[in-house]
């Protein structure tokens, strides 16, 4: 195709070379970026990313180090990410996020962080009173090599903090992987720096359980009040349910509860651990299937009837416990729900973007109710995640149409939604503007929603989030009918 | 009570805290010191060079694009977060309200980030065919590992036939946005200031609007305020600005400053280098607006006087509409604030408006020169404290029970679990705008309806309340 011939205007020379939109004339130049021809000069881009669906490590980490009771999450590095990662969780959830770093500025880049380390633990430790730390890197601590390991011994030497106060690390350079590869570097330094080793084969009778990256405390919720309805012993490891949802009582209390330090030290005599997530927590099961041996499970993040039932199942077979009346119950009344409103859903085309592991949940979800998810953007998907969805949507006549594009951002997304109309995009608060130029309306569901309030409250897991999302998505559908059908198609029914 | 409050620290920290904070006193000296490092291991609210440089000063030119030159996350979380309201389409006369990132990966830390950079450019040049600009804003590992983004930039600039502007806003670099918020300006004054002539000659009422960064829409009520008295506002600087407006700056006869602290070193350039005055105004509550009305007034004729005036005695029935609403419900309220930039000092006339009194009040990354301007707008025995850290905010809050809280993000919900009333001052709590004639009744509804918002009284349940008797 030459240039020239695409060129939306005819004073574009043949000679054009970065360009063939027309300058001055806005629609114009808008109905060339909803071109085919501009669509692939978007998925040609090598370098410049656009709008991502991911974050940096840290982020992760912090999350993760949160989910421990009497834990600070404490940075190492500069104050202006320490700032940006509480202001953007708690945007999210609105709560307050306790956080601290050690300030590093232009002398630690030069001489290193260790005195900003030693003199930040010995304040955080007086000020804040916490019964842990949680640390983790920043990109200029990993940029400079700084070493945690040996700065956090210097400092129990030097008295900065009591010989034995725990302290946990992990490195999360922000130039490697996205923020759950923090939340699996972090939940990997917990379990390595504070853990006890392995009692032989003996067990403490306990199963853990893993949330993965998820900031719905509706989900964790869910979880617990799931597996403790089948009767199980459980221990949420790590559990930020009450920080990313804590009760207003009129006292601020910087510490909720959460895993608690005996939990997290007992860890490794688990009798199993079951993790919710696959790709957020890929380094912690292998550490805690191949290195510690102990029973490990990963299912598919239970969102829908499907997954559900297979998380149920997963939990009878490692504990021998059966499914309760109750779940089977809520089960029914799943189905129920998607029987009734499958109508509403059933062909409809859908755009997601997300995590890897939200987004399998979800292509699932999507495909048992009779929708199609046709394009699907992962920003931080890799090859493995890639291969697992494409099979996933091999698996049903719904799921035909479904194409796959792991590191692609919402940019590339836009072009998608302009070149292949959808009916819907999923995803969180960042894709409201591709959507109102695709003209479509945006279910938010994911993890970053600033600009609608508390639906980090409401489960999306387990069989009462089914009949959330169902319930979600028909009734967006049903409004979008009823703002734009012609009058004499308003009716009371619907 | 300062000495309570600081008592839990470790010595070191305890003696440096305590050169930060004051209480105002008749006839004290009142200095306080500020614009010195964080101490490690204390929640702070500060940010980094990189927030003020590229979350506040360049952000919201509309028409360039703004690359987060290095890993994903400073782009990720300085995406959209300030309020900054353009016009525009998106994508095509705006890309403020994108995100765009070099999004580094452990390569580029190896071998360096020059030619991804160059790479970065074309592309969004390709992609973006009527952008006006691009600033290139480095976070840490881009200073670290030594890349030249300067010649980047310069090389880029030929081929691509834009200017390019490289901001080094490292976030290691400085202590606090303060320092970004410098670099952005001598960013400006290199590589975009005088490289534009206007074909028509300077008016003798052409003013630029400088600092206001349009947050839910600010800076529309404040040039509202400037045109209707007869001034044209040339540009805004930064909020829905241009990246032309900001090349012939230079042709205006008066700057006019909101945020003295982010941008009074572009003003002292353009009159050093242009002959350029400056003033600093505030447009928060009818008082405050008026007096600076006046002010701006002066620098001009008698027909702009006369306009000023027209202008005051227009919106003054209007304020007054809004104050007998909202001051009987306000009253002697008791607020402390705890924000940065201009607000510490600039909002406290409009509170003073409905009646209410400031007791605490100080800020996230100040000089000395924003603390010289503070304490003759506060009353004896307001507390004034200067990068304070989370522990001391809770502290004074507990000690003195204000009945209203005025900060940021991170420190809401803090106050709010507390049962607190509190507003985000940095953001005005995704309301606004707060500017302007427009804005007072904005404020004044906001901040009635934290105060007296019934939700409080939920705060106990009944059955707690009823042993408490």
């Amino acid at each position: 195709m030459s240039k020239a011939e695409s060129c939306p205007t005819s004073n574009c020379a043949t000679t054009c070379t970065t360009s063939c939109a027309p300058a001055g004339d806005t629609q114009a130049v808008l109905d060339w970026m909803a071109t085919e021809e501009y669509k692939e000069k978007n998925f040609a881009r090598e370098a410049l990313v656009i709008n991502p669906a991911r974050t940096c490590q840290p982020y992760g980490a912090m999350l993760c180090a949160l989910g421990i009771e009497g834990c600070l999450p404490f940075l190492h590095g500069s104050q202006g990410c320490a700032a940006y990662f509480r202001s953007a969780l708690t945007r999210h959830v609105r709560e307050p996020i306790a956080m601290v770093s050690d300030s590093m500025t232009e002398d630690a880049a030069v001489f290193g962080g260790q005195a900003n380390l030693i003199e930040g633990l010995k304040n955080a430790y007086a000020t804040y009173k916490p019964s842990i730390i949680g640390m983790f890197s920043s990109c200029m601590a990993e940029v400079i090599g700084d070493d945690m390991k040996s700065f956090i011994i210097n400092a129990r030497t030097q008295g900065a903090v009591p010989e034995d106060f725990p302290i946990a690390y992990a490195n999360t350079p922000s130039f490697v992987g996205s923020h759950i590869t923090g939340y699996d570097n972090m939940l990997k330094g917990l379990l390595n720096s504070l853990a006890d080793t392995r009692n032989g084969k003996w067990t403490n009778g306990r199963l853990y359980v893993v949330p993965g990256f998820d900031l719905y405390a509706g989900n964790l919720r869910e979880y617990k009040r799931m597996i403790k309805a089948m009767g199980i012993y459980m221990t949420m490891l790590p559990d930020p349910t009450e920080t990313l949802d804590s009760p207003n009582t009129g006292e601020y209390n910087m510490y909720q509860p959460g895993t608690t330090m005996a939990e997290l030290a007992d860890a490794l005599n688990a009798s199993g651990f079951l993790f919710l997530q696959k790709y957020s927590t890929t380094g912690t099961q292998k550490f805690v299937k191949n290195v510690q041996k102990i029973a490990t499970e990963t299912v598919t993040m239970p969102i829908g009837v499907q997954n559900t039932d297979a998380f149920l199942m997963t939990l009878q077979q490692m504990t021998g416990k059966a499914i309760p009346a109750e779940l089977e119950a809520e089960r029914g009344r799943a189905v129920d729900a998607a029987v009734d409103a499958h109508q509403y859903i059933h062909g409809k085309r859908f755009a997601l973007y997300g995590d890897p592991d939200l987004l399998l949940g979800l292509v699932g979800f999507l495909m048992e109710i009779g929708g199609m998810p046709v394009h699907i953007v992962c920003s931080n998907g890799n090859d493995a995640f890639t291969k697992e969805m494409e099979a996933l949507l091999a698996t049903s006549q719904y799921g035909a149409e479904g194409k796959v594009y792991s590191g692609k951002d919402l940019w590339h997304m836009r072009s998608l939604l302009l070149t292949d109309p959808v009916d819907m995009l999923i995803g969180d608060t960042h894709g409201k503007q591709i959507a109102k130029d695709a003209k479509v309306p945006l279910a938010r569901i994911g993890y970053f929603m600033t600009d609608r309030v508390h639906l980090h409250r409401q489960p999306i897991v387990g069989y009462q989030g089914a009949i959330n999302l169902i319930t979600m998505l028909a009734n967006i559908f049903i409004d979008e009918y009823d703002r734009n059908c012609p009058s004499e198609r308003f009716e009371m029914l619907r | 009570m300062l000495e309570e409050v600081l008592a839990v620290y470790p010595e070191k920290a305890q003696k440096l805290r305590a050169k930060h904070i004051a209480i105002k006193e008749e006839g004290c000296s009142c200095a306080i010191k500020s614009n010195v490092k964080c101490i490690p291991g204390l929640m702070t609210a500060r940010g980094c060079a990189y927030a003020g440089a590229k979350g506040v000063v360049w952000g919201p030119i509309r028409d360039m694009i703004h690359i987060s030159h290095g890993p994903i996350g400073c782009g990720y979380y300085s995406w959209g977060m300030r309020r900054n309201l353009t016009q525009g389409v998106v994508g095509v006369e705006t890309f403020s309200p994108m995100m765009f990132s070099s999004d580094f990966s452990e390569s580029n830390i190896v071998y360096g980030g020059d030619k991804k950079l160059a790479q970065v450019m074309k592309e969004a040049k390709e992609l973006f065919p009527t952008v006006q600009g691009i600033s290139i804003c480095s976070e840490c590992p881009v200073g670290l590992i030594g890349d030249d983004i300067e010649s980047v930039a310069k090389k880029s600039a030929k081929e691509l036939d834009l200017p390019i502007v490289p901001v080094r806003c490292e976030g290691f670099r400085g202590i606090s946005q303060s320092l970004g918020h410098h670099i952005a300006n001598d960013a400006v004054r290199d590589y975009l200031l005088g490289k534009r002539e206007r074909p028509e000659e300077v008016g003798p009422y052409d003013v630029s609007l400088i600092g206001d960064y349009n947050i839910g829409g600010d800076a529309w009520a404040s040039k509202k305020i400037l045109e209707e008295m007869g001034l044209t506002v040339k540009n805004v600087w930064t909020g829905d600005g241009t990246t032309e407006g900001m090349m012939a700056a230079h042709q205006v006869k008066l700057n006019l400053i909101h945020c003295y602290r982010s941008m009074n070193y572009i003003c002292r350039h353009m009159e050093e280098t242009y002959g350029i005055p400056w003033i600093e105004f505030n447009f928060f509550g009818p008082t405050k607006i008026a007096e600076s009305i006046r002010e701006i007034a002066a620098m001009f004729d008698e027909t702009i006087q006369k306009k000023g005036e027209e202008v005051i005695a227009k919106y003054q029935p209007m304020m007054q509409k809004v104050i007998d609403t909202y001051r009987p419900r306000l009253e002697g309220k008791k607020v402390m604030l705890y924000v940065g930039g201009l607000r510490p000092r600039h909002t406290i006339g409009a509170y003073e408006d409905l009646g209410m009194e400031v007791v605490g009040t100080g800020y996230e990354f100040a000089h000395k020169d924003d603390y010289d301007r503070t304490f003759p707008e506060m009353t004896n025995e307001t507390v004034i404290y200067d990068d304070a850290t989370e522990h001391e905010l809770d502290e004074f809050v507990r000690r003195i029970r204000p009945d209203l809280v005025g900060s940021g993000i991170k420190e809401k919900y803090v106050f709010e679990k507390m049962g607190v009333p509190f507003r985000q001052m940095h953001s005005w709590d995704y309301s606004g705008p707060y500017h302007g004639y427009d804005g007072f009744p904005i404020f004044a509804r906001d901040m009635d309806m934290a105060v007296n918002s019934p939700t409080r009284s939920l705060t106990k349940a009944p059955w707690n309340k009823a042993k408490e008797v």
